[in-house]
């Protein structure tokens, strides 16, 4: 049987997106660094602003910088396109607001980044949004929770900090079961090790600041659509389905078909909420993109041989790495994860708080900040920083106990990185 | 816009404007396995410059009720029952790919119905690749796959598409994919086995414009041009570096050809 012949995976990286410059000849992406467009004339400017062409406005709601990473991003993913944001946490809300009003419920795994839980526990509920909380092992709790005002599913392919690989494709039919998109972070993987809707994800959200930019230096985030998902079979999302009287009338499923969701956060909530990437960050986060094939290799390579030598170290009372033969979705890893389970890892040390305070500040290679997913091995202890908002019940619900650290394998030479462990390690256990 | 046609629902996207009487009417057909978001890049652009547009969604397709018909003549006869049900008089007519064959149908049995034809990805017949309908018969995503590799020019490939964070392959690819079973394959064989675009075209009086890619592998230049000089006013306009899919690949250039076409 004959096969498509598409640009692969690292071509993509380097291409998706992007023709010379046409006004330049540029090889290199330009930062179009302006915050809007000459109009051609009058007519221009009225067929724009009423989508009735592509082309851009004004750099909030678009900027060509911009628009070559959200392409390239949605290729990557096998997604109809991309918005980016200012942040990860600016696309979470962005997908939020988009799908639902005041009244609506999220039913979301319970091991997730701190920042998105406490969007879920604090914030949305002022707004009339209530979220359920679940184990993200347990397919059956996600449907138990949901309600008949549930608007999303929400989780993220490895769970934060206790790296559960998630059953994505039972999730999802648990979602479609009940006529619900899912929305996956996939920040922890990135489309070089999962493509989520190949798995039957129908949203996905990135913190391009992570893995996707790599280098530690711009902060941006996006929403991926499948477009898969029927927003007028589901019948329950009438931002999508019914006119917006914000934007001339627009039916968006009538009119954007598989585009519907992505002009809709785009047309409304860019314009309305404003929290657009610019130009010069997504200029960097593109350089990183470039080479993410190539790291995200070295990040697994070396996230095998750090979490077999903490899973052998005497200091060190349990490894949660998928890797680790002994974590119970090692199975489900291989699976959905063949080439490899991510770099981020955590591991619960001998000596409890007292120690991860020790281990914590005799590292020296490894950096000690609120980040993952840079080139440089980074290290946290979450019950104090990024999960410090969350109770103790809830804490414990997400499997992050006092000794828990968590570790963002980087891509120096491992033996350099191991060393800086062990060392750290034996410092922690000294009086 | 809904209205009933053959005793069943039937859907049309009119590009956010509620048509107005009296103004010119385009009616715009999609292809094999799509539906009138295909045309989702002109009808807007059209509708608000005074043109009444009508993208069907062909039976089985899209927001109109199936089943799928299962003959470019049949869907010919269902194209001027919407036209009726819709109180559209006359009209002029684009199709793309499928949607062209079946325009020229029409325009040859219902000349009365029809200003002018607009034909973009046409060829005088649509021989379909025998590996791509057992594709499509057989689901999953390897039919819509190919059809999106070889409808695309290379420059799609790449990307670098005028709408903002759009990447065309793969909303061409989720479109074909959110077909109803065995609709892409029912198309794809209407397409196989449709001889009679040359000798309809002789019956087509009215004004014809055909619009071209030059890196169409579906329906390439070469096999339209048998056509061109059957129709007694034809005129070509060839895109550059474009493929089979031009209204995604070049929305711009495509909608401005539309618009010249309503108002012949």
């Amino acid at each position: 049987m004959v096969q498509p012949k598409f640009l692969k995976f690292d071509t993509l990286s380097l291409h998706a997106g992007q023709q010379p410059d046409p006004a330049t000849g540029a090889r290199a992406v330009p930062i179009y660094q302006t915050t809007s467009y000459v109009f051609e004339d009058t007519d221009h400017a009225a067929a724009l602003y009423n989508l009735e062409q592509p082309g851009h406005i004004y750099s909030r709601l678009s900027n060509p910088t911009v628009a070559v990473l959200e392409e390239r991003v949605a290729a990557l993913e096998g997604g109809v396109g991309a918005v980016a944001t200012a942040s990860g946490m600016a696309a979470l809300f962005l997908a939020v607001a988009t799908l639902m009003d005041k009244g609506g419920h999220i039913v979301a795994s319970g091991s997730i980044y701190g920042g998105s839980h406490n969007l879920f526990t604090y914030t949305l509920p002022r707004f009339g949004i209530e979220t359920t909380f679940v184990n993200p092992r347990k397919p059956d709790a996600f449907k138990a929770a949901i309600k008949e005002n549930t608007r999303l599913v929400f989780a993220e392919t490895l769970g934060n900090p206790g790296i559960e690989v998630l059953d994505l494709p039972a999730v999802a039919d648990v979602a479609h079961a009940a006529g619900l998109p899912l929305l996956i972070d996939s920040t922890f993987t990135t489309p070089y090790l999962m493509r989520p809707f190949d798995f039957g994800a129908d949203i996905v959200m990135h913190s391009l600041t992570k893995f996707i930019g790599g280098h530690g230096v711009a902060i941006g985030g996006c929403l991926v659509d499948s477009g898969k998902f029927d927003w007028r079979a589901s019948g329950k999302f009438p931002t999508l389905t019914e006119p917006y009287a914000g934007y001339a009338g627009i039916d968006f499923a009538d009119e954007f078909g598989p585009q519907a969701f992505l002009m809709r956060a785009r047309a409304e909530g860019m314009k309305d909420f404003g929290a657009c990437l610019s130009p010069a960050n997504a200029f960097y986060i593109l350089q990183g993109l470039e080479t993410l094939p190539l790291r995200m290799q070295k990040h697994v390579a070396n996230a095998l041989k750090v979490a077999a030598f903490l899973d052998a170290a005497d200091e060190v009372e349990w490894v949660n790495h998928p890797s680790v033969p002994s974590h119970p979705d090692h199975a489900l890893a291989a699976k959905l994860l063949p080439k490899g389970a991510g770099s981020i890892m955590s591991f619960g040390i001998k000596g409890g708080r007292a120690a991860g305070r020790k281990f914590i500040e005799n590292v020296q290679l490894a950096s000690h900040l609120a980040n993952i997913g840079d080139a440089k091995t980074l290290v946290i202890h979450p019950g104090s920083t990024t999960h410090q908002q969350m109770s103790a019940e809830a804490l414990a619900a997400a499997g992050i106990g006092e000794n828990l650290i968590r570790l963002s394998v980087g891509i120096e030479d491992a033996d350099d990185i191991i060393q800086d462990l062990k060392s750290a390690l034996r410092a922690s256990q000294k009086g | 816009m809904e209205c009933i046609v053959n005793g069943k629902r039937a859907h049309a996207a009119t590009g956010g404007i509620e048509p107005k009487a009296g103004a010119p009417v385009l009616v715009l057909i999609h292809g094999a396995g799509m539906d009138g978001t295909v045309w989702q890049l002109q009808s807007r652009y059209l509708a608000a410059r005074g043109v009444r547009v009508f993208a069907v969604d062909l039976p089985g397709h899209g927001g109109s009720e199936g089943p799928a018909l299962a003959s470019v003549e049949d869907m010919a006869d269902w194209v001027i029952a919407f036209m009726d049900a819709a109180g559209i008089k006359q009209a002029a007519v684009a199709g793309h790919s499928m949607g062209a064959l079946i325009a020229v149908e029409l325009a040859a049995r219902h000349p009365e119905k029809v200003k002018a034809v607009g034909l973009l990805g046409v060829a005088a017949e649509m021989p379909v690749h025998p590996d791509l309908i057992a594709a499509a018969d057989a689901g999953g995503p390897l039919a819509p796959e190919l059809v999106t590799d070889w409808g695309f020019g290379r420059i799609s490939h790449i990307g670098g598409h005028p709408q903002p964070g759009l990447w065309v392959m793969g909303a061409a690819e989720q479109l074909l994919e959110s077909a109803k079973p065995g609709v892409l394959a029912g198309d794809l064989r209407a397409c196989d086995v449709y001889k009679k675009a040359a000798e309809q075209s002789t019956g087509v009086a009215c004004p014809v414009r055909i619009v071209a890619g030059d890196e169409d592998k579906m329906t390439p230049l070469k096999n339209a041009k048998p056509l061109m000089g059957q129709f007694k006013d034809a005129a070509l306009d060839v895109l550059g570096r474009t493929g089979h899919m031009m209204m995604l690949e070049r929305p711009r250039e495509v909608a401005k050809s539309l618009r010249d076409l309503a108002a012949l």
